[in-house]
């Protein structure tokens, strides 16, 4: 498409694009996505391909997150920051091998966003002792919060 | 249990001698034991036989999987509501023998109803406790004789006065004792058992794990 700033320009879409919209995070191959509906909810996932305006195929890849290469609503997932330089169909073992060079999944889990989605599957998991145990934690750390703005 | 299969059987009678006042009455008189039903069914109804799944869930409660020996349970109902205690064995009625210990929590040795309880997925090392000298007999109001109270009795307060007995103290502290030291080997399991259980606004129990 021809440029339309006067001076030369690298013509990807998006190198445009970002110049000129708020987006950061674009449904294309290679992007990672979180699945927060249906059965693999919580999961994260990497588009492959897209099918039309509302669904695009999918590859977790498989090995690595669990999800099964499929075609998935664009409706149930959420873009992550997060982009593998993904071919169009990628197969599942070039697929995991970009994965792990990148080290999607150790960046995901560093990250504020996973952090926040592990700790709530920790919540769910505490069993009636471990809940009393929370509780006077933070009991201890309130009190210590106080003696400290105390000072 | 449901009663036989088959017709209901002609009632035998027996009488006894009560004695009766007035001068012209005889001095006694034969009274049957056991009271005619004041009601029964024009023709004879043959009692139903129990289905093979009626006759087999006969019997006492059966005891939940989740709940051992030594299983931290939580109180729903009853003057302990809400504690949590610490499950010592079943008795032969199908109620749970549970523990405070007494010194921890103010809970004695008490029966409890299954159905009334939480099993947690915690559990305190109950092998050196020795439970099995208690069985239903040990509980439970004995001597409860009602006697009518006529006249002036109406007004004077009741004479009878539940003392605990020193065989109950001292059973107490023969379960307790053992159990105190395993508890304490756990942090804060004696705080946990102190501690009452509570719903707060954002918890639904069906979606917590115990």
């Amino acid at each position: 498409p021809p440029s339309i700033f006067g001076v030369f320009r690298p013509a990807t879409r998006l190198a445009l694009l970002s110049r000129s919209m708020p987006f950061k995070r674009f449904v294309e191959v290679g992007r990672v996505a979180l699945i927060c509906y249906g059965p693999d909810t919580g999961k994260l996932c990497t588009i492959i391909n897209v099918v039309d305006q509302s669904r695009v195929l999918v590859d977790g890849p498989e090995g690595i997150t669990g999800v099964r290469r499929q075609a998935v609503n664009i409706k149930r997932i959420m873009l992550t920051d997060y982009k593998v330089d993904a071919i169009l169909n990628c197969p599942e073992k070039k697929l995991k091998a970009l994965f792990e060079s990148e080290d999607i999944m150790g960046k995901w889990k560093a990250s504020n966003w996973g952090k926040k989605l592990e700790n709530r599957k920790l919540r769910l998991a505490t069993n009636d002792f471990e809940r009393f145990q929370v509780m006077l934690a933070r009991k201890e750390r309130s009190a210590a919060r106080k003696a400290a703005m105390g000072e | 249990c449901p009663p036989q299969t088959g017709l209901l059987s002609p009632m035998t009678v027996t009488f006894a001698k009560k004695e009766i006042g007035g001068a012209k009455n005889g001095g006694t008189r034969d009274v049957p034991t056991k009271k005619a039903p004041t009601y029964y069914p024009a023709e004879d109804v043959p009692v139903k036989a129990p289905s093979e799944r009626e006759a087999k869930s006969c019997g006492v409660a059966k005891l939940r999987k989740s709940i051992t020996p030594g299983t931290v349970l939580i109180l729903l109902a009853g003057r302990f509501r809400g504690r949590r205690v610490v499950f010592l064995k079943q008795l032969p009625s199908g109620l749970l023998l549970v523990t405070g210990p007494y010194q921890v929590n103010g809970i004695p040795l008490r029966r409890v109803n299954q159905a009334y309880v939480i099993a947690t997925s915690t559990s305190v090392n109950v092998q050196s406790v020795d439970a099995s000298k208690f069985g239903d007999e040990y509980f439970g109001n004995k001597n409860k004789s009602k006697a009518k109270k006529k006249g002036d009795d109406f007004l004077a307060a009741d004479e009878e006065k539940n003392e605990l007995s020193e065989e109950r103290k001292t059973d107490q502290l023969a379960v307790d004792t053992p159990l105190m030291t395993t508890i304490e080997q756990t942090p804060l399991m004696a705080k946990y058992l102190k501690a009452r259980f509570s719903l707060s606004k954002k918890q639904a129990p069906h979606a917590m794990k115990f």
